[in-house]
């Protein structure tokens, strides 16, 4: 662990916990009035120390590893197997070729891929609540979202970002697309904001199991049902899905707006087009809220006492 | 509330096995033995209320999402798989409420297998007056008869309130189906505790029994009924052991095996849970004989 403040000890686990609240959350270094205490180290210094602490575990076991890594790989190629028998049997699904859903199964599953990679782990909050560990992990100085995050953190997961990269530069090549500079450059924002939106998404889904530790698996709906749907063209849906994909819970932004817009596809609900350049802007919106969920949460927090 | 589940997650399997064993492997009532080791499998779950809900929420989540796509498909290919489109949404539904039941993304007791391999705690498990096998069979059949009540029914229902679902109306049919899911929860734990076997020789587990549990996904026809595999693909898998766990109990109960045909179906998941309980007995006889503990 870093150089642990003796300015800590003397606080009281109280003043920690309060330092590590505000640390976590904003990456304002110590509580003011502490003078003598050294800076705690910031979130993403935490975060790639423990992180790469997690990589040499994994590796210690070194076939199960390769293991691991082959079956996350398989697991997601099999969703587009299962993709790729569908259009053995048929030539369009929802009006869409197969390059064409090829491309949004693609950028669904590099965004998620991405963001669980990086924050995958975080999903054992609830687990942390119960058994009382996360109290362990509030009385370091280091941040606590930092802490959780890259806890156990699963390097096999690159797996699933891999098959997701790999089938997007298949669909790139299959696609016939009139590309103009705006649709090239607006593949990497989409990605870059798709992957924002679901680190958003699982940072408010484990600031919800401060509440509901239990509950963890409701998370998997929007996480992992969110990828899955955004894998299939939104035609397939019923209207009220699409409308509360994109209104309520934005996960249109991901890849569907962006992605139409790329395609040359109309537009569901009759959304105008201009919609397809807002992902960064909703994004930046969801990880505030969600950053601010967190926040609550961490304040809210009881010991369990265990 | 939660608290109390976790400790009970902990206590309860060793707990109440060891009290049962005084009172009745004396008696030699090996059958009650294993009944009470069934019924704590049962009672260890059903402490976990909230997550049970959470899980038939999300499982939901997945049937709604699936069942449009499966619209889609059949909408293009009426027929696909010797299926018309409501029997394809039935198969959405009665996957969604099995999936926990035959353990489709394994873990569960292999999981807890496989830690007690890897730090040597199966020593104690060895030396109970307990056949290894059965116990663990006894505490998984108690699981999925909780997960079959617990994450099937609602999901099911669900699905038949919103959409156009296939369901028989005559008993015997449902019965069928019931007898169909108990053995493939059997052939399901075979295959289980086959792999965390091999925890015994790679420690860690958790590897050999990803690419089982995704082998399953795939061939158990989670993802796609194994009718609507194409040609050879669909042979070999309606084949594997893993038809077993999902495609038959669903093709009971839409009434698709009946006469010999139903026996036939039994026969299959008889057969293949026979081979794989068989191979499971002859690996923990290999391993027990090659057993070091660990940190002892």
């Amino acid at each position: 662990m870093p150089d642990a403040p003796e300015a800590v000890g003397a606080a009281g686990v109280a003043g920690a916990t309060d330092a590590m609240d505000a640390t976590g959350v904003v990456g304002v270094a110590g509580a003011a009035g502490v003078t003598e205490r050294l800076p705690a180290p910031g979130m993403w210094a935490t975060y790639t120390m423990i992180a790469g602490m997690w990589i040499r575990s994994t590796l210690a076991y070194r076939a199960s590893f390769v293991m691991m890594l082959v079956g996350n790989f398989l697991v997601t190629a099999f969703d587009f197997v299962v993709i790729a028998l569908m259009f053995s049997q048929v030539r369009s699904l929802g009006g869409y070729s197969f390059a064409e859903v090829a491309f949004l199964y693609g950028t669904s599953t590099t965004a998620f891929g991405l963001a669980n990679a990086l924050l995958g782990s975080i999903d054992k909050l609830g687990a942390r609540v119960r058994d009382g560990t996360l109290d362990t992990l509030l009385v370091r100085p280091a941040p606590v979202l930092a802490q959780v995050a890259a806890d156990r953190f699963g390097l096999q997961r690159l797996g699933r970002l891999l098959q997701g990269g790999l089938v997007l530069g298949g669909s790139l090549l299959a696609l016939h697309v009139h590309w103009t500079v705006l649709k090239v450059l607006l593949v990497p924002v989409m990605l870059l904001s798709g992957t924002a939106i679901f680190c958003a998404v699982f940072v408010a889904g484990a600031a919800f199991q401060f509440w509901a530790q239990d509950a963890a698996e409701v998370q998997s709906a929007f996480t992992y049902g969110g990828q899955t749907l955004l894998q299939y063209p939104p035609t397939v849906f019923a209207k009220d899905m699409v409308r509360g994909v994109t209104y309520i819970f934005p996960l249109a932004f991901v890849n569907w707006l962006p992605a139409l817009y790329i395609l040359g596809r109309p537009y569901p609900l009759g959304l105008p087009s201009w919609l397809a350049f807002t992902p960064p802007l909703v994004a930046a919106l969801c990880l505030t809220l969600a950053g601010l969920a967190w926040r609550v949460g961490v304040r809210a927090y009881r010991s369990t006492g265990s | 509330m939660s608290n109390r589940g976790n400790s009970v997650a902990k206590g309860r399997g060793a707990g109440l096995g060891s009290r049962a064993l005084v009172s009745v492997a004396g008696e030699g009532a090996f059958v009650r033995l294993y009944g009470v080791v069934a019924a704590g499998g049962f009672r260890r779950y059903t402490t976990y209320r909230v997550a049970t809900a959470a899980g038939v929420f999300t499982n939901t989540v997945f049937g709604v999402i699936v069942a449009y796509t499966y619209i889609a498909l059949w909408d293009q290919r009426p027929n696909l798989g010797g299926y018309d489109q409501s029997q394809a949404l039935t198969y959405v539904w009665v996957s969604q409420a099995m999936l926990m039941t035959v353990n489709m993304f394994g873990g569960g007791f292999a999981d807890e297998l496989v830690e007690r391999i890897r730090t040597g705690d199966i020593a104690i498990d060895l030396y109970r007056p307990a056949d290894l096998q059965l116990w663990w069979l006894s505490a998984d059949l108690g699981r999925a008869l909780f997960h079959f009540l617990g994450r099937g029914a609602v999901p099911l229902a669900f699905g038949a309130l919103f959409f156009d679902l296939a369901l028989p109306t005559n008993p015997g049919t449902w019965l069928a189906f019931l007898l169909a899911v108990l053995l493939g929860v059997v052939v399901s734990f075979a295959l289980r505790f086959l792999v965390a076997l091999t925890a015994f020789w790679l420690l860690d587990g958790a590897g050999v029994s990803s690419l089982v549990s995704i082998a399953g996904l795939f061939f158990s026809g989670m993802l796609l009924p194994l009718n609507a595999f194409p040609g050879l693909l669909g042979e070999v898998a309606r084949a594997l052991p893993w038809s077993c766990l999902l495609q038959i109990p669903a093709d009971v109960l839409m009434g698709r095996h009946h006469g010999t045909g139903l026996l036939g179906a039994y026969g299959f998941q008889l057969g293949w849970a026979a081979v794989l309980l068989g191979a499971g007995r002859v690996l923990q006889s290999a391993a027990v004989r090659r057993v070091v503990v660990q940190g002892g």
